[in-house]
């Protein structure tokens, strides 16, 4: 059965433009801590799904959705209940 | 510039076909295909391990496993569903079991539902939304077990409202007081979801 | 922040298509112009956004083929049949027309020279579109990494950038490996299967340190080929994929 499911899986690189909304660097480049197992990386390095309705980001470790969005009309949602933080390197 | 740009030829998946007019909500366009959307991996539960939950505000809350729940009366529904990704399907054909059978002798305390599902997937829906032959728990689509890409075992199917609300790997319903958003609607989608008034997102 | 508002880092805009050119049957790359655009990473990608009159939108992402260059850049798009959009940019658009799009995007599936290696390039079908960009900055630089482009296609005609591949790998540091998987020449003596961890085995040798592999193409390739990576013992970080969802070849 598995075999013929369909892959509908994409990296976090994929949502970078929708979150380019939202963030002034790179999104791909922000790093995240899983809220669900603490695993630490690149949102590039997520995976992402849903992105038909926006996108659900999730720990490729643990599959906790570390930050949701949902594109909705004119406004962009977020969720990042599941990351313990997010950070990005200043620019000087 | 953008905003008022138009591509050249472009018409996207749309076609205008007569015959269907009237029966397709606003905005929406017919597809042959049975597109997947998934907010997450797909989970594989097993029969052995499925059950089927009504708790919250309910008195008595009660449980069915699979063969339980199989061995209930089932009816065979040919509906139309609308998707807010803006494809619809029509005469799609299923089996399940109404949600009025799985209400019978249950005194719900609460107006809304959260349906909850495997993979942590979550939607509200107005409790009566969900009763009077409107909802069912769906496990054949097609004449075949549910594939798990589309939600089988079962899914809820409520298909007067766009299809999100037809959780996919569903497991059972928490009966509120009041409505509390799930996962998409805790993202703007909209609380109901009438396909019909095209109620897409939050203040639609 | 402060009430003043920051333009946006990726608005939309409009390139011109310049160009556009047969790559195989059922491909073809657009050189797109825009005053706007700055360049690029290699392994970047754009979201292309078309508008019907009605105001339906479609959105899709397309990684970059070309070279960084300000002003031009390349996309290389395979038609999926009853898709919505790669129909439109394969047999609508033509050269004159203008696109909407916004980028370039991602910073994470990117290499430039200075990133090194020894690099591991593995593509299936379109996949190979930004590990195209990589290797065509890897020549313009002069860069003697040594780079190895592992490339499934269906047969000997879909392959993408087949003649550019053959003069490119004229290149002593640079190898590549192909494997058709549907039909083949029948003097044919390459790989006829689809990548495995065998065929990994064979062509990537030795794990060296610096390795950084880049794979590209339908979800099902890239996660298959990045696990037979991390079994061979490439650390997981240095393992860099883009999945193109469940179409493509
Ligand atoms: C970061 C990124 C970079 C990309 N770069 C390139 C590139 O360089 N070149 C390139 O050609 N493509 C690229 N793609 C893929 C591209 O974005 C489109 O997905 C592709 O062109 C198909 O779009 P479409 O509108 O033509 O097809 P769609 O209308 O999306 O449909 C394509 C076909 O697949 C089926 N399908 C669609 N969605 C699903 C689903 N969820 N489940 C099952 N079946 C489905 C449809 O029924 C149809 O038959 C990239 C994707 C990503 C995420
Ligand atoms: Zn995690």
């Amino acid at each position: 059965m598995a075999e013929h499911e369909r892959d509908t899986r994409l990296d976090g690189n994929a949502a970078a433009g929708l979150l380019s909304t939202v963030f002034r660097c790179e999104p791909s480049e922000v790093m995240l801590i899983c809220a669900g197992c603490g695993a630490d990386g690149p949102m590039g390095a997520l995976l992402a799904y849903g992105m038909e309705m926006g996108a659900v980001l999730r720990c490729p470790v643990c599959d906790t959705a570390v930050l949701r969005a949902g594109s909705a009309g004119a406004m962009l949602w977020l969720d990042v209940r599941g990351a313990v933080s997010m950070r990005v390197t200043i620019e000087h | 510039m953008a905003g008022s740009f138009i591509s050249r030829g472009f018409r996207g998946r749309r076609r205008e076909d007569p015959a269907v007019a009237g029966r397709v909500p606003p905005g929406q366009y017919v597809t042959p295909d049975f597109p997947v959307l998934s907010a997450g991996p797909t989970p594989h539960t097993s029969p052995r391990e499925w059950d089927f939950t009504l708790n919250g505000a309910v008195d008595p809350v009660r449980r069915w496993t699979w063969e339980e729940f199989r061995a209930l009366p089932r009816d065979t529904v040919t509906v139309d569903i609308h998707c807010v990704t803006k494809w619809s399907k029509l005469d799609t054909v299923w089996e399940g079991v109404s949600l009025d059978t799985l209400f019978a002798g249950i005194e719900p305390r609460g107006a809304f539902v959260t349906a909850f599902c495997d993979g942590g997937y979550t939607t509200n829906l107005p409790l009566r939304d969900v009763l009077d032959g409107q909802a069912w728990i769906a496990f054949a689509y097609g004449e075949e077990p549910l594939a798990a890409e589309h939600g089988g075992p079962a899914r809820l199917l409520v298909p007067h409202l766009y299809f999100w609300k037809s959780a996919k790997w569903v497991r059972g319903l928490t009966v509120t007081e009041r409505d509390r958003p799930g996962f998409w609607e805790s993202l703007g989608y909209h609380d109901y979801g009438d396909p019909w008034r095209e109620q897409r997102y939050q203040g639609d | 922040m402060a009430g003043t508002a920051v333009p946006g880092r990726l608005a939309w805009q409009l390139a011109s298509v310049a160009a556009k050119r047969q790559e195989t049957p059922r491909v073809i790359s657009l050189r797109l112009e825009s005053d706007a655009w700055a360049g690029h990473l290699p392994g970047q990608h754009v979201d292309v956004r078309l508008t019907a009159e009605d105001g339906y939108q479609a959105q899709r992402s397309y990684s970059i083929s070309s070279a960084p260059e300000p002003g031009v850049l390349e996309l290389t798009v395979e038609d999926i049949p009853d898709g919505e959009v790669s129909p439109y940019l394969t047999e609508v658009l033509q050269p004159a027309d203008r696109l909407e799009l916004r980028g370039p995007i991602g910073g994470y599936f990117t290499w430039t020279a200075a990133d090194g290696g020894p690099l591991l390039l593995v593509a299936g079908g379109s996949g190979v579109a930004p590990l195209m960009s990589m290797l065509r900055e890897r020549a313009a630089a002069g860069s003697d990494v040594p780079t190895t482009l592992l490339y499934s296609s269906r047969s000997w005609d879909e392959i993408i950038y087949r003649e550019e591949l053959e003069r490119l790998a004229a290149d002593p540091t640079l190898r590549i490996v192909h494997t058709l998987t549907r039909s083949h020449p029948a003097d044919w003596a390459g790989y006829t299967r689809r990548i495995d961890a065998a065929m990994l085995a064979e062509v990537a040798g030795a794990l060296l340190p610096g390795s950084l592999a880049y794979v590209c193409g339908p979800t099902r390739l890239v996660e298959q080929v990045a696990t037979d990576l991390v079994t061979r013992g490439y650390p997981p970080a240095a393992i860099k994929t883009e999945r193109f969802g469940p179409t493509g070849g």
